[in-house]
């Protein structure tokens, strides 16, 4: 590995990711506008969740979907930073990458690096500006008590989860030719996987759906950073892991996605060279 | 360190089971500018892979600057300096950034990489479009980037693979006038992939190949020399009723394009005046010339090297 080689490769991401300004536009917009607009629509819909009996408010739904709208946020920034694997490709840039001296894991871990400091930006600002809404009348009152410590432990948490959702990104992306095949992933598996994590309904506790939420690695992800938003700790239910647990299993997918995307990067083949 | 910058021993591979290279052998002389020369599908793309790193040595032995390319890749990727024919500069960034990315990448830094891309910009006349983003640039400007991009960490060996294809005339001059002062003065060793007959006559030593096969090697000088005889092109006012007499009168078959037919012959000075005598005002010019690089490959592969790069058969 070879540090000043993913620095600069993670800073030519970064540079380029400020001159396409409308994927901050992709990347933050749509996920706020689902979180105002579903926070609206099913405000009346939704019950409070078991977990939240012992707090000393309602858990309205834009509340409840707070975390999962950060995690939207983080899962679009890692798809749009992987798919970029797929324009170097056809352009060309990444064959010059190739064939220069730096390890396999260096270039796994620039588009990592350079997804997760785009995520943690971007989902922080919805974090610290999303629960502002209210004060404007736009969103329901969200009560949510950042601390000094809650502040830092959601940034480690955005890392890890920006970190594992941009390694599967990347397994996603690098054996693939056109960015069409992408997006059709994206609609068929990790769209729905976000769906499937409690970011955007509580699983109950019993039956296939509580199962497939129980099954899904960002499941934790989501929990975890449910977690942080309340001063009070929260009880753990079959909906609501631990925190423990949450970092055990988040530090472990991003673990094993990383290490396998640079297994499939050092695979040489012809694909490389087309 | 070996007599050779790059031997290449039984060299084979295949996309599945269609054979791109055959049991090639080669040596290039260390500040050699070395020119592949074959058609589409002549093996010479899949060879520039293999020398670049880029695919896996499937069988036979690829040494490049002493290192075997099989088992001992990052060494090898240290010495080379890379230029794909599709551009490998990122259009986003500008001239500037993506010197100093390419550097970093490289393992330059701090005053060392600033000084090194000063120093580039000025040799390749880059230095008032250095915070021009590169996707302004035009394609001369583009394959100079490249090609400043190529030599930044002083590589020992510089592949380049096509440079000039869609350049211009004048465009294709300056970078091969660029080239020429860069790597000589450093003892840099070229291989350059091409189809063009001026790039190829422009190289010390050529390899040409065809369907995966080594069909010659030399300096462009040797393998004119190879063939006996001369160039003699007729152009003509009714080609089409003109063609047997010519044949007869000569003895072989000639090649017609258009109202021109072209035949190699050994003794001019007799058959011209055969010629002349018996076509008249038939003919419109004559022209005798050294045999080309594309005779040399026509003769030894019965195919042309056309312009673009297509064999016909």
């Amino acid at each position: 590995m070879n540090s000043s080689a993913v620095w600069a490769l993670t800073k030519r991401e970064l540079i380029r990711f400020l001159r396409q300004r409308t994927r901050v536009i992709g990347a933050v917009g749509q996920p706020l506008i689902f979180w105002i607009l579903f926070g609206a629509g099913l405000r009346t819909s939704f019950k409070s969740p078991s977990w939240a009996s012992q707090l000393s408010h309602e858990v309205t739904y834009q509340e409840y979907f707070l975390p999962g709208v950060a995690t939207l946020i983080v899962l679009f920034t890692a798809i749009f930073s992987t798919i970029s694997i797929i324009e170097d490709r056809r352009e060309g840039f990444l064959q010059g990458i190739l064939v220069a001296p730096v390890s396999r894991l260096s270039i796994v871990l620039s588009k990592v690096t350079a997804g997760t400091i785009l995520a943690i930006l971007q989902a922080g600002l919805f974090l610290i500006i999303g629960p502002l809404l209210a004060t404007i009348g736009v969103g329901a009152s969200v009560d949510v008590s950042w601390t000094a410590t809650s502040i830092v432990m959601a940034a480690i948490f955005l890392m890890l989860i920006a970190a594992e959702l941009t390694a599967l990104g990347f397994i996603i992306a690098w054996p693939m030719n056109s960015t069409q095949g992408f997006h059709a992933i994206m609609s068929i598996f990790l769209m729905p996987m976000w769906l499937v994590s409690g970011a955007f309904f509580p699983g109950g506790d019993s039956g296939w759906l509580f199962w497939l939420i129980r099954a899904n690695p960002l499941t934790y992800g989501v929990a975890g950073l449910r977690r942080l938003l309340y001063a009070e700790p929260l009880p753990v239910t079959p909906e609501l892991p631990s925190m423990t647990m949450c970092l055990l299993v988040t530090i472990l997918a991003t673990a094993v996605l990383t290490f396998a995307s640079a297994r499939m990067v050092s695979r040489s083949s012809v694909h490389n060279a087309a | 360190m070996t007599d050779f910058a790059v031997i290449a021993d039984s060299l084979c591979y295949s996309y599945g089971h269609n054979v791109a290279l055959e049991g090639l052998d080669f040596t290039v002389s260390h500040g050699c500018m070395f020119g592949l020369l074959g058609p589409n599908g002549s093996g010479k793309t899949t060879l520039f892979r293999l020398l670049s790193t880029l695919v896996p040595i499937q069988a036979g032995k690829l040494t490049v600057c002493g290192f075997d390319v099989a088992s001992n890749q990052a060494h090898v990727r240290r010495h080379l300096g890379v230029t794909f024919q599709s551009p490998a500069v990122d259009v986003r960034l500008t001239v500037r950034e993506n010197l100093k990315c390419h550097g970093n990448v490289y393992g330059i830094s701090g005053a060392a990489l600033n000084g090194r891309v000063g120093e580039l910009l000025e040799q390749f006349h880059l230095s008032d479009r250095a915070s021009t983003l590169v996707g302004q640039l035009s394609g001369g400007l583009k394959r100079r980037v490249e090609l400043a991009k190529g030599l930044m960490h002083r590589p020992r060996i510089l592949l380049l693979d096509e440079p000039t294809s869609g350049l211009d005339p004048r465009a294709r001059q300056e970078f091969w006038d660029l080239l020429q002062t860069q790597v000589r003065s450093h003892g840099t060793t070229v291989i350059v992939a091409t189809h063009l007959m001026p790039e190829a006559e422009l190289c010390d030593q050529l390899l040409l190949l065809d369907r995966g096969h080594r069909i010659a090697t030399g300096s462009p000088f040797e393998l004119q020399s190879k063939l006996a005889g001369e160039r003699l092109t007729l152009r003509l006012r009714d080609a089409d009723a003109t063609q047997s007499i010519v044949d007869e009168l000569l003895q072989c078959k000639t090649v017609r394009d258009a109202n021109r037919l072209t035949v190699r012959v050994n003794q001019p000075a007799e058959q011209i005046a055969k010629l002349i005598s018996r076509l008249g005002d038939q003919m419109i010019g004559l022209e005798l010339t050294r045999p080309s690089l594309e005779d040399v490959f026509l003769e030894l592969t019965g195919r042309c090297l056309d312009s673009e790069g297509n064999d016909h058969e």
